[in-house]
């Protein structure tokens, strides 16, 4: 038993904790084992908690014993290296910010932690979450546990490749054009990316500011809405955040999709995409059609130009927020004889290639003369892209559509084509760039035994319609989880 | 006018950024105090570090759109927050927090004094908000930064170029600290940097439509030094265009030790802000309700005041201008008013020894001169004739120092007057027994002597008689043959 806790999932282990039949240490250590024996191939951690961890344990099982512990009390969770944790190093996968240790907690980690969660470490990620595939991390690449050949996605790698693993219940990602559902996609987990501004961004390391969204990673849609639950809501820290109150989400799992109308876009079912991922896709289609659903055909037609519009809008977002890595005031610092020097080094050292290059697109979309052409055009298809979807959802509940046109791909296979790795994003991008809430599941398996995702796109704070339809389809035994490699 | 003076005009616009009197920052709920010692006053949001999101501070909105109010401005019902990008050490984010394309207020005026009481406008482009930078300290081996100052909340007011002499840029910069004074809206300190001036002067000759090629001077640390700074543009850039040379569009520094303003290399500073929206910010929505809330709320303004003071209190221009300009100086001699007949009296008191018991202490108003209630009540001690003007500044230079009342002092000092006739006639009767000689004089014709008869009659009583009835006395003593 106490071994195979790391393979509960959260709500398993909520009523074992409860009942005393394991304790937060058990299940902490559990995890912490599978870590160090399953880390060495995979590479899901940038810093491991070790110590913290347990100590985190303690204090749960103290408040677990008095009987009112909240929901995550001793819940061990992977954490992506881009939240700022109170005295644990804070990467980003980065050379620049390699021994950056916060004095702060990000509003959901400090969440987190009220709730006694137990953080067992760093998870690896994108460097600034820049990227499809874990690959441009200053700490090496994630390994996919289904094949360790394979990329994880990206650029929540760490944090999906952790929980496929089991070296955690669940575990945190950011998601700013598809960065949890492509890795949970090509992991075999869920992940969801929930409504802007649904989590506070307070203390996420900042790529895009309009785009990032906080989300969970779990193994079922169950632990999906519990960890949700535990993470949304108004945050006087930020304030973009929505003060909108925060469902029980774990309640909307009512099983029920009868009645529900499910919207197909058209635009999604694209020519190029790997035939088993359409394949598991329509599948699941027909499953809900035979669960009561009904599916109505939509159009997303501004879908072709979400690529273009996010690599504007986001890279222009990162180009500022990613000044601050001056080598001033912390982070990594080349010194030289001059101020510019000294920032041309620091950040051309500091800095990866992938980086590099989106502060590079940044800047130039924002500089005078291309601004209007590039920045502001980005804005308006933007727009376009929030309208189309608004006028799909006054025809159905639900969209549903593949999370990536592929399963997870060969390890260095795209590094040398950086367009083709942004195609990754295809599926997901649109969501980011309208708000959404989306949610990717395991909906099968290719030839090679690599999961495929299935997306769950909502409405504007439409969680609960995601996470029903998601669980529903979950719980009917559609698919059935394969064991990983590792 | 010199000959330069004929030819040319200059054409002059302001850049002034004031300091607003919040408690906290802008972006964060660090302290916006002056004067700590250095990095105390500072968080994760004012010092840049990964991840920290700002969090706008909403009095600081209030002031800026008190002063939007006041300056006649269009106060915008919904504004947004841009990012302008530079690198530099004391500006942690990389990034400078700012309004751009929609600036909370637009257009406007400021309203000059004139000297004959004839007002000059200087129209307003914008004012918004910013925040401020850090500040950098350059050791000899090294370089630190306070970023005390990081995050602070200023307004940037920006003139349209309608000045055309260093006389007026300064009455202008008066006029506009005057008034964020009024308001509670600055403490308008330029030693301490909390207001500070840019400005753009260009030259034209006289006539021309077309503006002339203009230059940015900086670093001017007082009202003098940006009178005197742009005195020197003005002339530098006739003496390049009457040789036949080109003006160059640039930056220059005022260097205040040589009097001289030099150029900044502009390539250093030929910055592409790139500004775009700031995506943490929601925008700045400004209803109908809060600007009427604000608009019953505003103090009277220096404009107002003046225009009050000579309308209704019969006051000069040049007394109306010199009461209005502080406050604090306005304030003090409204509050002597209550209770006083005679308005041209209390206005010169505080012209004169209220100010002067300023200049001398070197303290502020509140404590270098005693509260206006006593004042008050010696200037009606004046009016009443219970004791002369000059026995009143005795006894309010008594009063400075010894922080007493009115009624305590003037008994302490003995200064009370003596208006009983009786006692007066007595004393005229004496005088004029005792100079029989000088009556004699006098009632021949030698009219001068009268001064002598009050001033031996005054002595007489130990100074302390009315003059008024002396002189009634006497005249009628010495008519009576
Ligand atoms: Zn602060």
């Amino acid at each position: 038993m106490t071994t195979d806790a790391c393979k509960l999932t959260i709500a398993q282990a909520q009523h074992l904790l409860r009942s005393r039949e394991l304790s937060a240490t058990e299940l902490t250590r559990a995890c912490l084992d599978r870590i160090s024996a399953v880390e060495p191939r995979l590479n899901a951690f940038i810093t491991i908690c070790h110590e913290q961890a347990l100590a985190q344990a303690r204090d749960a099982e103290r408040r677990l014993a008095q009987g009112d512990a909240p929901a995550l009390c001793g819940i061990p969770l992977a954490i992506k290296d881009i939240y700022a944790t109170r005295g644990v190093r804070t990467t980003c996968a980065s050379k620049i910010l390699e021994n950056f240790v916060p004095p702060y907690d990000a509003t959901v980690i400090a969440r987190l932690r009220a709730e006694g969660a137990v953080f067992l470490g760093k998870a690896n990620l994108d460097e600034f979450a820049m990227g499809s595939s874990t690959e441009n991390s200053a700490f090496g690449p994630t390994r996919n546990p289904c094949d360790l050949q394979r990329v994880a996605g990206g650029s929540s790698g760490g944090s999906a490749a952790a929980v496929a693993a089991d070296e955690c219940l669940g575990a945190l990602g950011t998601d700013t054009g598809g960065s949890i559902r492509e890795p949970a996609a090509f992991c075999g987990v869920v992940g969801i990316k929930p409504t802007y501004s649904r989590v506070s961004r307070f203390g996420i390391i900042a790529y895009a500011s309009s785009l990032d969204q906080v989300g969970p990673f779990a193994k079922t849609v169950r632990d999906a809405a519990i960890l949700l639950r535990s993470l949304a809501g108004a945050d006087p820290a930020d304030s973009t955040c929505s003060t909108r109150p925060v469902p029980d989400y774990e309640r909307a799992l009512n099983g029920e999709v009868k009645g529900l109308r499910i919207g197909v876009p058209k635009e999604y079912f694209v020519e190029g995409m790997q035939p088993e991922v359409e394949g598991a896709v329509r599948a699941a289609l027909r499953h809900y059609e035979s669960m009561g659903a009904t599916t109505v055909e939509v159009s997303l037609p501004h879908t072709d130009y979400a690529i273009a519009a996010y690599y504007l809008i986001a890279t222009a977002e990162a180009s500022a927020n990613l000044e601050r890595y001056d080598g001033i005031r912390y982070g990594l610092r080349v010194e030289a004889d001059n101020l510019t020097d000294l920032y041309r080094r620091s950040r051309g050292r500091g800095f990866g290639a992938e980086v590099k290059r989106r502060i590079m697109l940044g800047t130039f979309a924002l500089s005078t003369g291309y601004y209007d052409a590039y920045y502001l055009k980005a804005q308006k298809v933007r727009t376009l892209i929030k309208r189309d979807f608004d006028q799909a959802f006054a025809r159905c509940d639900l969209i549903v559509t593949p999370t990536a046109p592929t399963t997870a791909f060969r390890l260095g296979e795209k590094m040398s084509d950086p367009l083709q790795m942004y195609l990754s994003d295809i599926f997901t991008i649109s969501v980011n760039l309208a708000g959404l809430p989306g949610m990717a599941l395991p909906c099968g398996y290719d030839r090679q035994g690599m999961p495929i995702g299935l997306q769950l796109i909502g409405p504007a704070f439409g969680e609960e319609t995601v996470l029903r339809a998601g669980d529903a389809y979950e719980r009917s035994g559609a698919v059935t989880r394969r064991p990983t490699v590792v | 006018m010199s000959a330069h003076e004929e030819k040319y005009e200059a054409v002059i616009g302001l850049e002034v950024h004031a300091q607003l009197l919040t408690a906290s920052k802008i972006f964060c709920g660090c302290s916006a105090q002056f004067g700590a010692p250095p990095n105390t006053h500072v968080c994760p949001v004012c010092s840049g570090m990964p991840g920290v999101l700002p969090v706008f501070n909403r009095k600081a909105l209030e002031l800026a759109i008190r002063l939007g109010l006041a300056a006649h401005c269009r106060i915008a019902p919904r504004s947004i927050f841009e990012r302008k990008n530079y690198f530099y050490p004391d500006l942690p984010k990389g990034y400078q927090i700012s309004q751009y394309q929609t600036p909370l207020c637009a257009g406007g005026y400021i309203e000059l004094p004139g000297e004959n009481g004839d007002a000059a406008r200087v129209r307003l482009v914008r004012i918004h908000l910013e925040e401020d930078a850090g500040k950098n300290i350059h050791a000899p081996d090294c370089s630190l930064i306070d970023f005390n100052r990081s995050g602070v909340p200023l307004v940037e007011i920006v003139s349209e170029p309608d000045i055309r002499t260093p006389q007026q840029a300064g009455a202008y910069l008066r006029e506009l600290r005057s008034m964020v004074r009024y308001l509670d809206v600055s403490d308008g300190n330029m030693e301490e940097g909390s207001f500070r001036c840019d400005a753009n002067v260009s030259v034209r000759p006289r006539g021309a439509a077309a503006l002339g090629v203009k230059t940015e001077v900086k670093n001017m640390n007082s009202f003098r030094h940006v009178e005197h700074a742009i005195a020197y543009e003005i002339e530098r850039q006739i003496e390049l265009l009457e040789a036949g040379e080109r003006i160059m569009q640039e930056t220059r520094l005022w260097d205040p030790d040589r009097g001289v303003t030099r150029s900044m290399r502009s390539k250093e500073y030929a910055h592409d802000y790139r500004y775009f929206p700031e995506p943490d910010l929601p925008p700045l929505i400004v209803t109908p309700d809060l600007v009427e809330q604000i608009r019953t709320e505003m103090p009277e303004l220096p404009a107002a005041r003046r225009a009050r003071y000579t309308a209704e209190l019969g006051l000069t221009p040049y007394e109306a201008d010199v009461l209005t300009q502080e406050r604090e100086l306005s304030d003090y001699f409204e509050a002597l008013l209550p209770g006083l007949d005679n308005r041209k009296t209390a206005a010169n008191w505080v012209m004169t020894e209220v100010l002067r018991a300023v200049n001398e202490s070197g303290r502020p108003l509140a404590e270098a001169v005693p509260a206006p209630a006593e004042v008050g009540a010696l200037l009606k001690m004046v009016e009443d004739a219970a004791i002369s003007l000059n026995a009143a500044k005795a006894a309010f230079a008594a009063m400075c120092k010894s922080g007493k009342g009115a009624q305590a002092t003037v008994a302490e000092l003995g200064l009370l007057q003596v208006s009983d006739e009786a006692a007066i006639t007595a004393a005229c009767e004496q005088v004029i027994a005792a100079e029989a000689d000088k009556v004699a004089e006098y009632r021949a014709g030698r009219d001068k002597l009268f001064g002598f008869f009050v001033g031996q009659v005054m002595k007489a009583m130990g100074g302390k008689a009315n003059p008024k009835i002396i002189n009634e006395v006497l005249r009628r003593k010495l008519a009576a043959n």
